[in-house]
């Protein structure tokens, strides 16, 4: 199914603007992930394509040629995760699973086979008359994946799935979740403020800051070629070298980079691995803090711009703490990005 | 303190309450009960006699209707107070649970008041309406004292309802009356129960509305209070009081039991 929101925003009846103007396309088969600071408006949006909240006037929201903007919630046929996973607590786990079946009043039999059907693909055989109340969390997610995707849904859409879960369990999940929403082949978004888990999940990210999706692409666009300050510090966490632009030249504290281009207007950002240690490079700083990451080791250099900044080194000759060092910073590295106005 | 001295002490006022207020009075009233000229046969009298049956079936019918009528407003209402803010929502609150305050008697007023001879539905009414002492009227007298006390409960669980449960119910398919059905009233249940009981423990040992409505009908505490003052039968009123115990007791127990089962068929 293709989702198509047309200058849909969400104004609460407190005056807050939690979604401004938004036009947002996904295609059949296409995982999507919203991904943005605390309070972007992540959830309000997905919650509109729900049906769960009513859009401002002039919003349209279509299901491939289907209006249904004015389409009650429960006729909609969207799948639902919630952050809370919000698993019925006084129905077993198969029959949380067969409530969507239920409600579209099918046999009893096509409902217990397609219940078993998915328990399967989730690997909850062995769990399906366990109470709501004896599973892990990880069980819980899984089960309320399970519900949501049990009738068929056009649209399955997922609120931060797997913030509830500790960090260990949330990365192998991750993985997990990617193979699943696959295995479904159904057309999802998947709200996120993880990087990581948007970048792993998802076909698409699309980045909001404020109310808006200021970018949307594939993880590798968004993370080679941000389109604004913003992009660049939140996905891959670029560093904002702060200094004086001349022309294609870059004063820092630490000494002088060229730039890739003029850049007059921007301001200038890199990343932890594009910071070389090398002893005859045109900056200077001093070691701050060094942390072995088993690959690699990541090392904290004050001195080059008035904030400490990080650099991936991954020789075998370690700097040593307080140390003088040079670094090269690669002109084709450098992110010049337009300067908030 | 190890766990075992703490759950001691904290039984010892639990037993020295259940001495003091409940065992040894009730002993007491048991041994008053058959201690009378007719001995054991007291309790055969209450099934025999039609007088005390009647009552004692009266006054459950009437328990009962007004526990779930009470149970029906309320959750109704309580929903909605919870649900929706708006201005007045507190002083109607406050106006709502009054009746906590107004002993039997005044409230037994009200429904004269209402439904008496000079009482405003006869007076506006073409023909001739009165109600107030009827069981009607007894009815509505207890369904207004039972209503707050159930409506505090209910409001208290409503407010901790996750809306997620709903949200969830509804992109699920679920109408409006299937969320109130699958959703809203299992997470009302435990509350329900507790207040209903309290309701139907409540009317039925109602005296100060049945004191004052109850002219041409009976029920089981006007009828111990005749037994006990104006017959001096203190046998026939203690065996009353006893089944009165017994009769709530025992359908206190079945409506806790299927609220076990209710939970036990989620689980
Ligand atoms: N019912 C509401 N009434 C008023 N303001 C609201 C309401 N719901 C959300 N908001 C506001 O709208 C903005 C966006 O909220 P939203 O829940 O969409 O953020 P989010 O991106 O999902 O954040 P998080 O990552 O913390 O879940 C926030 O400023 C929030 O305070
Ligand atoms: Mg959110």
């Amino acid at each position: 199914m293709t989702l198509n929101l047309t200058t849909t925003a969400k104004t609460f009846g407190d005056g807050t603007k939690a979604l401004l103007p938004t036009n947002l396309k996904v295609n059949t088969g296409e995982i999507v992930s919203l991904l943005g600071p605390s309070g972007c408006g992540k959830t309000t949006l997905l919650r509109i394509i729900a049906g769960l909240e009513t859009p401002d006037p002039g919003g349209k929201i279509w299901f491939d040629s289907d209006d249904v903007t004015d389409l009650p919630v429960e006729r909609r046929q969207v799948g639902m995760v919630f952050q809370s996973y919000a698993l019925f607590p006084n129905m077993s786990v198969r029959a949380n699973i067969g409530y969507g079946l239920k409600m579209k009043k099918l046999p009893k039999a096509d409902i217990e086979a397609r219940v078993s059907e998915v328990l399967e693909m989730c690997q909850l055989n062995d769990y399906a008359q366990r109470a709501i109340t004896a599973l892990s969390g990880g069980q819980r997610q899984r089960v309320a994946l399970a519900r949501a995707i049990a009738p068929r849904p056009r649209l399955l859409l997922l609120d931060e799935p797997l913030s509830a879960l500790d960090a260990a369990l949330r990365e192998t999940l991750r993985d997990e979740l990617a193979i699943l929403l696959r295995k479904f082949n159904i057309t999802a978004i998947f709200v996120t403020h993880d990087q990581n888990e948007a970048m792993a999940i998802a076909d698409r990210v699309a980045v909001m800051s404020h109310g808006e999706i200021v970018q949307s692409g594939t993880p590798e666009e968004l993370y080679r070629k941000p389109n604004s300050t913003f992009v660049a510090s939140f996905v891959g966490s670029a560093m904002h070298l702060a200094g004086e632009i001349n022309g294609s030249k870059l004063k820092l504290k630490g000494g002088e980079v060229s730039l890739p281009a003029d850049g007059t207007g921007c301001e200038a950002f890199v990343r932890a691995e594009n910071i070389q240690i090398n002893k005859n490079g045109s900056l200077s700083g001093y070691v701050d803090t060094v942390t072995f990451l088993g690959t690699h080791y990541r090392v904290g250099i004050s001195g080059v711009i008035s904030e400490p900044i990080t650099s991936i080194f991954s020789g075998n000759k370690v700097p040593k703490l307080g140390e003088k060092i040079r670094l090269t910073i690669e002109t084709q590295s450098i992110l010049l990005l337009p300067s908030k106005a | 303190m190890t766990n075992r001295t703490f759950v001691l002490t904290c039984l010892t006022p639990l037993l020295i309450f259940s001495l003091a207020f409940l065992a040894f009075p009730l002993m007491r009233l048991f041994l008053a009960s058959v201690e009378g000229d007719n001995g054991w046969a007291v309790y055969l009298d209450i099934i025999r006699k039609p007088r005390y049956i009647n009552t004692l079936v009266l006054t459950v019918l009437v328990s009962l209707a007004t526990t779930f009528a009470a149970l029906a407003v309320s959750t109704t209402a309580g929903m909605f107070l919870v649900r929706n803010k708006f201005r007045g929502r507190n002083i109607l609150l406050s106006i709502l649970t009054l009746p906590l305050a107004f002993p039997g008697v005044v409230i037994g007023f009200l429904i004269i008041l209402l439904g008496g001879r000079q009482g405003l539905i006869n007076q506006i009414t073409p023909g001739h309406v009165v109600f107030a002492y009827s069981v009607l009227g007894l009815f509505l007298g207890y369904l207004y004292f039972s209503i707050p006390r159930v409506l505090l409960t209910v409001m208290a669980a409503a407010e901790k309802l996750d809306p997620a449960l709903e949200e969830a119910a509804r992109t699920l398919g679920a109408n409006p009356f299937r969320v109130v059905v699958d959703v809203i009233l299992p997470g009302l249940m435990p509350s329900l129960i507790a207040s209903g009981a309290i309701a139907f423990a409540t009317a039925m040992g109602a005296f100060g509305t049945a004191f004052t409505l109850a002219t041409n009908i009976d029920v089981i505490p006007m009828v111990i209070y005749t037994e006990f003052t104006l017959s001096a039968n203190i046998a026939m009123a203690a065996a009353l009081s006893i089944v009165l115990g017994i009769v709530t007791w025992i359908l206190l127990l079945i409506a806790r039991s299927l609220s076990g089962t209710t939970v036990a068929a989620g689980g």
